[in-house]
């Protein structure tokens, strides 16, 4: 958004929320370690991560309910680190909705106004309530609405107030998956309207990707890579977000030529390329990665798999069929078991346990991590989509 | 349930109903213990006491006294006792406002800022329950007696003349009872506020609450069901209590409960008291 408006620019850039070295320490634990970042204005950015990555920790200091211990929080040029939260011009969805028991949905969401001493709060509170298609609810209770309702209240007593950024805290985590799906789409179609930033904490990764134009990964308060979604899913730079966004095969190679265009890796006894811009390491070890989806697996020595890497002597051990795919595990003759996802098209019989086969993926697909990672890391299961 | 098939612009009926049906049962049996001890101690005295007030004044403890719906048994207590009816109110008054103004902090302190030191805090606020009522209106009396600390303090500092004495005053009897029921009211107070979702007040100052306003509309109506039953709790018994105006004031402090105790187990006139009591 910002790009296309290239003359109104200096103004509009001025918006910009960045993060400088912002470091927050509780005793001992440190939540947020030297963090810095920009979110453009007008765009929709993600912090994913794991519980207990200091993601909610960074929300809660842009929106002045934590203080940093160390660092600088700005909004444009304007230095927003002290400023009580009522003082800041930033809104949040909280995960638990907080919204105010006492009052109607109408007061909940003129709440904000008025205490602004905004004039027409009245006819503004309804337009609102409209936005977000909760106009026969005004004289309801929160405790009346369902979970789904009492969110999209939670947002518009939020947007009313035309933050310069609005946070949302895992706005969607007490959802069920069917309203999620719902609340993500209409969550977009409103950033999109109405243009403001979003800040969107969540530990769920499809929910990220589904929305957000730039992601930040983060674990143990740092961010591990920050891009688009699709950057991330297909060349990330780090076992951790291999991992925590989607899953990954990663075996353990000897990196070889690095001078070409191409990276040659030695993958016990196979040779196989990798692309430069895709590899994150420069000599010795290294972690060969690549996504179960892009591998594609022939019956052994019966195809010719020109220009793409192969690894040869598989043999599929379990086959589980989920429908618009089916999923193999292959042994390969080191031991190692990967994971191979084959879209159902019903061109090719399914394998079976026990057939033997090769294993094929582009070099622009694979990518080359650094071997002192873990390469368990980011695997927890991301809190088993509550 | 048959709303929520009709047109959008009335909104499904709220979830919870569906709920009552199922509690239908045989839950209303859990009332019959309570109810039974209800009956046989609070409301047959009730009715005992009722009757009472109606017996022949001129009876005594000894001669046994006469039914005769003598009525005007309320209007003598009414009229003997509207000076000490008024006055007692009064006290509550100002004794339930006095512990609205120290317990709300309190309970405010506890609920919110005490951490792990919470338990500790409670315990601390209904700790002096351990002494007699008793005792700790007499051990105020020391406090505020001519020579004690407190008199010569505020003599010292000329807020009281030097012969004023704060015993025997309005000031002692409200302080006494305001020291005995301040646990009345800070115990609810604290169970609202403790109740109260910090989350609340922190969504309040994200949307432009100063923390005043914040306290203003959202943490003050929150707490309010504690501040009415800490009211209750409070003005109720203070308005009947009768050992504070006894120990720390003179008859010309006295409220409606002193008269009452003083009828009832000095002068043995029962008819009398009861009428006062059920007025």
């Amino acid at each position: 958004m910002t790009e296309s408006t290239t003359p109104g620019t200096s103004r509009a850039a001025g918006k910009d929320l960045r993060l400088e070295g912002v470091t927050k320490r509780f005793g001992d634990f440190v939540a947020v370690d030297d963090l810095t970042l920009t979110v453009p204005q007008g765009s929709f950015f993600a912090l994913l991560g794991p519980s207990g990555c200091g993601k909610t920790t960074t929300l809660r200091m842009v929106a002045g309910l934590e203080e940093p211990t160390t660092g600088r929080v700005l909004i444009g040029a304007e230095d927003i680190t002290n400023l009580r939260p009522y003082k800041r011009p930033v809104n949040t969805v909280f995960q638990s909705y907080a919204l105010f028991p006492h009052l109607t949905i109408f007061d909940n969401v003129a709440f904000g106004p008025r205490r602004r001493g905004v004039k027409d709060y009245q006819q503004k509170t309804r337009d609102m309530l409209k936005l977000v298609q909760l106009e026969p609810y005004a004289t309801r209770k929160p405790a009346q609405l369902s979970g789904g309702q009492q969110q999209r209240v939670a947002l518009g007593r939020a947007l009313i107030n035309e933050p310069g950024v609005l946070l949302l805290d895992e706005p969607l985590g007490a959802l069920d998956l069917k309203l999620r799906r719902q609340m993500q789409i209409e969550l977009k179609r409103i950033q999109t309207e109405i243009g403001i930033t979003f800040v969107h904490v969540t530990h769920d990764q499809e929910e990220a990707m589904t929305m957000a134009d730039t992601i930040a990964v983060m674990n143990a308060g740092v961010i591990e890579q920050m891009g688009a979604p699709g950057d991330l899913y297909e060349n990330p730079e780090t076992t951790f977000v291999a991992n925590f966004l989607g899953q990954s095969n990663l075996i353990m190679v000897d990196v070889g030529d690095t001078s070409g265009r191409a990276v040659v890796v030695d993958c016990h006894g196979q040779k196989v390329g990798v692309e430069s811009t895709r590899s994150h390491t420069s000599a010795g070890k290294g972690w060969l990665g690549v996504r179960p989806e892009k591998i594609f697996a022939s019956p052994a020595g019966l195809e010719n798999h020109n220009g793409s890497n192969v690894l040869t002597g598989g043999r599929i051990s379990d086959v589980s069929f989920v429908g618009v795919s089916t999923q193999y595990l292959v042994r390969m003759p080191w031991g190692q078991e990967l994971m191979v996802f084959e879209q159902n098209t019903g061109q090719r019989a399914a394998f079976k346990n026990g057939d033997e086969v090769d294993l094929a993926w582009s070099r622009a697909h694979a990518f080359l991590l650094d071997a002192d990672q873990d390469a368990q890391a980011g695997m927890m299961t991301p809190e088993a989509d509550t | 349930m048959t709303e929520a098939v009709t047109t959008p612009p009335a909104p499904p009926a709220p979830v919870v109903d569906g709920e009552n049906a199922r509690r239908r049962g045989w839950g209303w049996l859990l009332l019959i213990p309570g109810m039974l001890w209800l009956a046989i101690f609070f409301l047959f005295p009730t009715v005992q006491l009722f009757f009472t007030s109606l017996y022949d004044p001129s009876g005594s403890f000894e001669r046994g006294y006469a039914m005769t719906w003598h009525v005007a048994n309320y209007a003598d207590a009414i009229i003997d006792t509207s000076n000490l009816f008024v006055r007692s109110f009064m006290y509550a008054a100002i004794t339930t406002f006095v512990c609205l103004l120290l317990a709300y902090p309190l309970a405010y302190a506890i609920a919110f800022k005490s951490g792990r030191w919470k338990n500790v805090m409670l315990v601390l606020v209904i700790a002096p329950f351990f002494t007699s009522f008793l005792l700790r209106t007499l051990s105020w009396r020391a406090i505020l007696s001519d020579q004690g600390p407190v008199t010569s303090f505020l003599q010292t500092i000329a807020i009281l003349p030097d012969d004023g004495r704060l015993l025997a005053t309005p000031v002692a009897v409200i302080a006494g009872l305001v020291y005995n029921f301040l646990p009345f009211m800070t115990l609810p107070l604290y169970a609202s506020l403790d109740k109260v979702d910090y989350r609340l007040i922190e969504a309040a100052g994200d949307l432009y609450s100063s923390p005043f306003t914040g306290f203003r509309t959202v943490t003050f109506p929150l707490s309010l069901p504690g501040v009415v039953s800490g009211t209750l709790l409070t003005f109720i018994p203070a308005s009947g209590d009768y050992i504070n105006a006894e120990l720390l004031g003179t008859p010309k402090q006295y409220m409606i409960g002193n008269r009452i105790q003083a009828a009832f187990l000095t002068e043995r006139n029962y008819p009398w008291p009861r009428a006062c009591r059920s007025s």
